[in-house]
């Protein structure tokens, strides 16, 4: 490994082309198993997968019991589990607890559940600052929490990682629980939002 | 071990770089240096290894790296301590794919 600073994008991008073209000329890596690995991160794996979980928990108590209590377990009941998510604990969220996930030593994610983590979630500012003033980190993201709720702040690692369980919406009785998962954000499961309910249609004359 | 990837409570590193509608990956190239990442440490390499080889890098150079240029010089790292890829090699080859383009 050479030292650069500041390579510029066009250095990198040759870089790696350089480096991707030498594993396959010597068999180290299989171009096709590369696409299928960019294509299950773009496009299989996402929020929407840790989303099913939150619905799942809003509308069946019972799951919900189990996914507190053991959530690697009631993940598994769910067939989610996946690389990264092997062992999970589900945190809940309520009118007076809120909790907040951070990964300070690297950028650990439930992958399987979640996607890969966006750029803020593995930036030097949100690793250092969210556990020493997770308030003002949260009021940076629009989230500004009376000084009653008490905010819980989990680390992950690389062997445990964390969801948030986020407060159901109120107003939400009638949906089903596919609609309810169509609320829950990628923000909402790390603990940066609350679920909202989306702005009421507006009424159309008949 | 503390290092530079040590960051909990560390003051001075700014606003949180918040992105509306992110795409997963910015760049053909980042996508690449997570595959063939994932592609290793999958196979060959503990992912804890990776972890670690991102745990080696200078602290001047940690610090002012983006989140996959950290992948990418860990990706280097674990390739040459395995004797599969030097930073020559890469270097070689980077001069040749100049040439073609031109």
């Amino acid at each position: 490994m050479t030292t650069h600073h500041h390579r510029s994008e066009s250095e990198i991008a040759l870089r790696v082309k350089a480096i991707e073209s030498l594993l396959i000329e010597k068999g180290i890596v299989d171009p096709a198993a590369l696409d299928t690995i960019i294509e299950h991160y773009e496009h299989q794996v996402g929020p929407h997968v840790g989303a099913q979980i939150v619905a799942k928990a809003w509308v069946d108590p019972d799951f919900k019991h189990r996914l507190l209590a053991d959530g690697t377990a009631a993940i598994a009941e769910l067939g989610l589990t996946g690389f990264s998510s092997e062992h999970m604990i589900v945190v809940e969220n309520t009118a007076t607890v809120h909790n907040l996930i951070v990964c300070t030593l690297c950028s650990c994610y439930p992958w399987a559940i979640l996607g890969l983590p966006p750029t803020w979630y593995k930036s030097l500012a949100y690793r250092s600052r969210a556990v020493i003033e997770p308030r003002s980190v949260l009021a940076e993201f629009g989230l500004v929490l009376p000084d009653t709720v008490e905010v819980r702040v989990w680390d992950s690692n690389a062997d445990l990682r964390y969801l948030v369980l986020p407060e159901r919406p109120d107003g939400t009785a009638e949906l089903s629980e596919e609609a309810l998962a169509a609320l829950v954000t990628r923000n909402a499961m790390i603990g940066t939002a609350k679920v909202q309910l989306p702005s009421p249609p507006t009424p159309i004359a008949a | 071990m503390n290092g530079p990837h040590d960051l909990g409570g560390m003051h001075g590193l700014g606003a949180i770089p918040i992105e509306e509608n992110e795409p997963v990956f910015h760049s053909e190239w980042e996508a690449k240096v997570f595959a063939m990442s994932f592609a290793t440490f999958s196979t060959f390499f503990p992912v804890d290894e990776t972890r670690h080889a991102a745990e080696q890098i200078p602290a001047s150079e940690y610090l002012s790296s983006s989140y996959y240029e950290r992948w990418l010089a860990a990706l280097e790292l674990l390739l040459a301590k395995h004797d599969w890829l030097t930073t020559a090699e890469i270097e070689a080859r980077m001069a040749q794919l100049r040439q073609t383009e031109e």
